[in-house]
């Protein structure tokens, strides 16, 4: 049924099918008193009589498998259709790979769809086949890139069947698209925490592929948060890699004053604070500048917030003073 | 340096203060129109339905214009004898997202007696898995939302010592990301409805200690735009479930003055809608019960006086949560 306005006009009700006849069709019943009573929608009503009915007298056939059909058609959302498809596919002894061809299809009309994406994971669960896994979210996330069933779909498929090989290429690609998707971000720290793992090297190739996408556009919160997230693997800390601290003070030189750098060198700065190991470039002063040149210039909106951080710094004067008498 | 963002731009001619009367009556008639295409669209989440249009009439104090016994009934006939879990609607299968909904309008009712409450807990605690996490229904699928829903559930009953409350914590921490967030299972994106829900958890459970604070705490931040709205994501749209969930989850950890609530407010009042009543997602949308709830909501934790103080763990009133003597825990800052 793919236009609508056509498909429409040869559908026939069930209740004009000879061969549901023998079914009587069971209207919602909710308990809720009607107020009015005028069918909203004949098609839909007809069809959810008749899964009722079905459903009630718990029918295990070829033609209840179809019904579901029609049923998800005109409300994918339904989880309790769903479910009955899947014991009708279990008891019928479907074949399950036609079942993913069309569940594939579903997908494609309806990608945000928690019951879908379900269906499909219980398919492959039952087949214990996820060679096409990556190629359907692939396709998912093409149209939306952050689709969040389709990612969730995709890690389910990769964790489960260790299919980590391609996937950095895979992020790559998508980060290359818009650098600025948060959801290809956390599925690069995915496939390092899970697969690759933080050995000194593979953090340092991080940092530097992350430095340079920042340098391609500054402003990008996510790439900033994924630098932070890397570097709670080096061992020297947010404040003890000079390829980093020297990368942001050269952005800051030549006049950068993205909202996100400004912040991370704050973060620097609280480090070299609580560690002792404050320095022309990273000390309570700055910090609090900086903080101030977010709340009045840079970040206005959050300006509550910079304020907070400013006085816990100036909390940590009080302290160090106390500390050095 | 390029700084674009993606939001929307609120226009001169948007609603600028609150039309409660449009909201009240827009629940009023919404539920129960069966001539309502949208009505029999729902059925498959009727339940949680009832849930946001009880709690926002609640909140409006309106609450008598609703059909209680109706709908004490029909949560009644919703439980399934078998497993002890509430369906959306009567002949659906049980599921842990309705059950919670059911357990919500009994408690602000007071009818906990409606339902046999030892099957809900015993529906629950069969989703527990060995990890701590918990499955939505029989299917097995597993999400944050879920251990949510369930802690939730219990303690609404004063039940929560029948599951592993610790694993359940372990858990949700296990879905903790490197920015502080979290997602629905361990290793997923972080996400502003899935940290509601996990500073919930943590919220209903007393382990708040668990969290990054202000890691956590300045990502919430980060969502807000500068229309005023807040997103659930870097780079999306904003989105007044969003600001709820975002909102929400500040409250929780005390800092919800660290988003301009000014703006905030701008945003939600724009996203009413001046002819039918109720809220949309966003200024001009096609408003909807969901989203009326969290409008609503969103007001009443920026401080709006005439609706009645709503619990941010909860989503619910204030004086529920207190008759209930529950104690969900907001850190001190
Ligand atoms: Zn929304």
């Amino acid at each position: 049924m793919s236009d609508c306005g056509d498909s429409d006009a040869g559908w026939i009700f069930y209740k004009d099918r000879p061969d549901w006849n023998d079914i009587k069709p069971v209207p919602e019943d909710d308990g809720i008193t009607p107020v009015v009573v005028i069918a909203h929608s004949e098609k839909f009503e007809d069809v959810y009589d008749y899964f009722r009915a079905i459903l009630q007298k718990d029918e295990k056939s070829q033609r209840a498998l179809e019904l579901t059909k029609d049923a998800v058609e005109l409300n994918s959302a339904n989880y309790t259709v769903w479910q009955y498809r899947r014991e009708l596919l279990k008891e019928l002894g479907t074949d399950l790979r036609s079942e993913l061809d069309y569940v594939e299809s579903v997908i494609k009309i309806s990608p945000k769809n928690y019951q879908v994406w379900h269906h499909r994971r219980v398919l492959v669960e039952w087949l214990q086949d996820p060679s096409q896994e990556l190629d359907l979210t692939a396709e998912a996330l093409l149209h939306d890139p952050k689709n969040y069933h389709a990612w969730q779909h995709r890690q389910w498929a990769i964790k489960s069947f260790r299919l980590y090989d391609k996937e950095i290429e895979f992020v790559d690609s998508l980060l290359s698209d818009d650098v600025r998707n948060n959801s290809a971000w956390n599925q690069r720290y995915f496939v390092h925490n899970n697969h690759t793992g933080w050995s000194d090297m593979n953090v340092q190739r991080e940092i530097c592929y992350t430095l340079e996408k920042i340098k391609f556009v500054k402003n990008n919160e996510s790439a900033w948060n994924y630098l932070r997230g890397i570097l709670l693997h080096d061992k020297r800390g947010i404040n003890g890699n000079g390829v980093v601290t020297a990368f942001c003070e050269e952005l800051y030189k030549n006049r950068c004053r993205s909202p996100f750098l400004l912040a991370f060198i704050i973060d620097v700065c609280e480090e070299a604070i609580k560690k002792n190991e404050t320095n022309g470039f990273h000390n309570v002063e700055r910090a609090k500048e900086l903080c101030t040149a977010l709340a009045t210039k840079y970040d206005k909106i959050r300006e509550k917030y910079w304020m907070y951080l400013r006085d816990r710094f100036e909390m940590y004067v009080c302290v160090n003073g106390e500390n050095s008498q | 340096m390029s700084f674009k963002t993606k939001d929307v731009v609120l226009s001169q001619t948007r609603p600028t203060t609150l039309l409660l009367q449009k909201h009240a009556d827009y629940l009023a008639s919404y539920g129960l129109n069966k001539d309502d295409f949208e009505y029999c669209m729902t059925e498959y989440l009727r339940m949680s339905g009832i849930y946001w249009s009880l709690t926002a009439m609640e909140l409006m104090d309106q609450s008598s214009r609703m059909p209680k016994d109706d709908i004490i009934e029909f949560i009644s006939l919703c439980q399934d004898s078998e497993s002890g879990g509430i369906s959306a609607s009567n002949g659906h299968d049980p599921h842990m997202l309705y059950t919670l909904s059911a357990v919500q309008v009994l408690a602000m009712y007071d009818r906990s007696d409606a339902i046999n409450i030892d099957g809900v807990v015993k529906f629950v605690v069969s989703l527990q898995q060995d990890d701590g996490s918990f499955f939505g229904d029989k299917w097995g699928e597993v999400d944050t939302r879920f251990s949510f829903c369930a802690v939730m559930t219990l303690s609404l009953l004063h039940r929560l010592d029948a599951i592993n409350v610790n694993r359940a914590v372990d858990f949700v921490l296990s879905c903790m990301n490197f920015d502080g967030g979290f997602g629905s299972k361990p290793g997923s994106e972080s996400h502003a409805g899935l940290i509601y829900c996990c500073v919930g958890t943590l919220s209903i459970c007393k382990r708040m200690d668990a969290l990054k604070v202000d890691e956590l705490a300045w990502w919430l931040c980060e969502r807000q735009l500068p229309s005023g709205g807040l997103n659930g994501r870097p780079e999306k749209l904003p989105d007044l479930c969003y600001s709820w969930w975002v909102m929400a989850s500040l409250s929780m950890l005390n800092r919800i003055h660290w988003v301009d609530q000014e703006k905030l407010e701008q945003y939600i009042l724009a996203c009413q809608d001046s002819e039918t009543g109720g809220f949309s997602d966003r200024p001009g949308d096609i408003t909807d019960p969901f989203h009326t709830l969290f409008g609503l909501a969103g007001l009443s934790l920026l401080g709006n006086s005439s609706i009645k103080q709503v619990n941010p763990t909860y989503c619910m009133p204030q004086e529920t949560i207190d008759r209930l003597r529950l104690e969900p825990q907001i850190l001190l800052i």
